[in-house]
């Protein structure tokens, strides 16, 4: 029996890179939305709200509910879910809307 | 295909799952040039939605079911060169010009379908695909009914593990509760059982003995039966317990999932007090059953149909074609019934769209023999969602401060208030009083539940959705359609200029994947 999703379909994937979270490193395989790659390091909340500043990460899992928005390499409000991974790429908390810097 | 971008395809083709891949390649196989256009970077939509490439899954089919079929329609779809594969290609509009190519084939001028490119329509480049006819095949989505703590990350949409498993190898997290309503919930926990989860609990609001009342929709549709065996096979060999006529009424846990309870639920879905039960699990994957998605479709004005579990699904006529002429649809969006049923469907679409452009007769066998098959599989389709319709007392799960629109932060308080005290009557005037629905997602989370609540019990009028936009779009694609002399690119990604930018014709290197 499969104890990985990975080993339960044969996966063989190129090699693994890194993205950061909050400046922590994570790893990635290629393929990998920022999303997936979040879920596998056991990363579920990566955004806060604007009313109440609680953590909120991927619910629907295809760009419905806009719930995995995240800032990626500088820019907010993208969709984890649907955003492939890149090497390199820095991921952070958005915070609100994700124009905190611009005071808006 | 069309020699060049200012001529039109024969037929544009909105999603590529079951339906529309199969639209598609039957549609190109009789002649017809066709855009098939999808969000996605690869064919198969929800149900065959697979990993990507890069992650080399040498079994893919071990996350599927039916999976030759799927096969079957990609090797097709990638030897045809009359159909165009557009992926990445988010569609927000879909507009008839009446003038333009008057008397050219389906209807009385061209429809323009209107997208924007990249992974997430971050790609600002917008793209206008012209066509004779429309194929909508754009699916469902899930339903949620809120409850205290669905918002805690590790709740996760049951679509929305199995989507994150399929395409992308993850699980979010070790011991998955399964909950809601409807046979997505045992295909849901067979397939994160098989990939490793533990999952203590299948939890169904609904009683599988109620498709008893359907005897006849059973037994002409026995390959569901012997699905839902298969599923339940699984499940008992994962020694997977599944709780029936019982709900998740709470989630605990301050940042994450530490526990659910679950309680059992009389006929009405009314939780009976006294009988919650805590299940230890740091994630809960959970929905309500799908919601057809046919918003480009209402915006135009089609005529829908209420289903028996308070959705909408369009109203279409024996070969699949809406109420507005030139536009069919297939699979999900004329009510949510599986991916055999969309294959049926979609292949019986093209089958009358290429008669009404090439404008000779078709096939009479081949059309009785696939509308004998699609009347059989929607009469279960019909049956399966009376089963699971959410019962009217659902909204007891809900205490005041449960979030029900998740965008906004509109709590079940405030909803009632806007209701009870301010009159509300209906899903828009909540919204107009409360937020709830005005969101990033725009109501298709908790649309739903703030229509059920405004009905305070009585069946829900499905809320009408006429969104003029289907997606986020950039202004700047926007913009460029006010510029009457700015061509439209109509390349796939990758082959294009600056946004916005040159025309290219559409000879380019071909689209097609090369996975078959
Ligand atoms: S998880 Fe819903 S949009 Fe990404």
């Amino acid at each position: 029996m499969a104890r990985t999703p990975a080993e339960l379909v044969g996966a063989q994937p190129g090699p693994p890179f890194r993205i950061t979270f909050d400046g922590r490193a994570v790893t990635a395989l290629p393929g990998q939305s920022v999303a997936a790659a979040l879920w596998g390091a056991g990363i579920l909340a990566w955004r806060t709200t604007r009313g109440g500043g609680r953590p909120r990460g991927a619910f629907c899992g295809i760009g419905q509910c806009y719930d995995c928005l995240a800032t990626i390499n500088g820019e907010p409000n993208r969709r984890a879910c649907l955003v492939p991974a890149r090497p390199g790429d820095a991921v952070t908390t958005q915070e609100g809307h994700g124009r905190a810097a611009l005071g808006i | 295909m069309p020699l060049s971008a200012s001529e039109p395809y024969d037929l544009a083709v909105i999603g590529a799952g079951s339906a529309g891949l199969a639209g598609a390649v039957t549609a190109g196989e009789l002649g017809l040039s066709v855009a098939l256009l999808d969000t996605s970077a690869q064919t198969g939509g929800q149900f065959y939605r697979t990993p990507a490439p890069a992650l080399g899954a040498v079994r893919p089919e071990a996350l599927h079911h039916d999976w030759s079929a799927y096969t079957d329609l990609r090797r097709r779809l990638a030897r045809s060169d009359v159909v165009r594969h557009l992926p990445g290609h988010h569609v927000w509009s879909v507009t008839k010009d009446e003038e333009e190519g008057a008397g050219v084939g389906a209807g009385d001028g061209l429809w323009a379908v209107h997208a924007v490119t990249g992974a997430d329509g971050g790609g600002e480049r917008p793209v206008r695909v012209r066509a004779r006819a429309v194929l909508l095949a754009t699916g469902a989505c899930e339903r949620q009914l809120p409850f205290p703590g669905w918002t805690l990350p590790g709740v996760v949409g049951a679509g929305g593990a199995q989507a994150m498993l399929k395409s992308g190898l993850v699980l979010p997290g070790r011991q998955i509760v399964v909950a809601g309503s409807g046979p997505l919930l045992l295909a849901v926990a067979s397939s994160l059982a098989a990939a490793g989860a533990q999952v203590p609990a299948v939890v169904e609001a609904s009683g599988y003995l109620r498709y008893a009342r359907h005897p006849r929709a059973l037994a002409t549709n026995p390959h569901k039966a012997a699905e839902a065996l298969l599923h339940g096979a699984a499940l008992l060999w994962h020694r997977v317990r599944v709780r029936v006529r019982s709900a998740v009424t709470e989630v605990h846990g301050t940042d994450q999932v530490e526990a659910v309870t679950v309680t059992r639920l009389d006929r009405d879905w009314r939780p009976v007090p006294g009988s919650g039960r805590r299940i230890v699990c740091d994630a809960l994957a959970v929905g309500h059953g799908l919601v057809p998605q046919i918003e480009l479709a209402t915006t135009l004005g089609c005529a829908t149909r209420p289903l028996s579990d308070g959705t909408r699904a369009l109203t279409l006529d024996d070969l699949q074609e809406t109420s507005v002429r030139g536009l069919w649809a297939a699979g999900e969006t004329g009510g949510v019934g599986g991916a055999q049923l969309a294959r049926v469907e979609g292949e019986l679409a093209a089958v009358a769209v290429a008669a009404r452009i090439l404008g000779r007769p078709a096939h009479g066998g081949r059309v009785r023999e696939l509308g004998r098959r699609r009347d059989r599989m929607r009469a279960f389709a019909d049956a399966m969602a009376a089963v699971h319709a959410p019962g009217p007392g659902w909204p007891r799960w809900l205490t005041d401060d449960t979030a029900v629109c998740r965008c906004e932060e509109v709590t079940a308080g405030r909803v009632r208030e806007a209701i009870e005290d301010l009159g509300a009557r209906d899903a828009r005037t909540v919204k107009l009083l409360t937020r709830a629905g005005m969101g990033w997602c725009q109501g298709r989370m908790c649309g739903a539940a703030v229509a059920c609540l405004a009905a305070r019990g009585q069946p829900a009028e499905p809320p009408a959705d006429r969104r003029p936009f289907a997606t986020p779009v950039p202004l700047s694609a926007l913009a460029v359609l006010d510029a009457p002399d700015t061509p439209f690119v109509t390349e796939p990604e990758g082959s294009a200029d600056a946004p916005g930018g040159h025309t290219t014709t559409a000879s380019g290197p071909d689209a097609s994947p090369g996975d078959g």
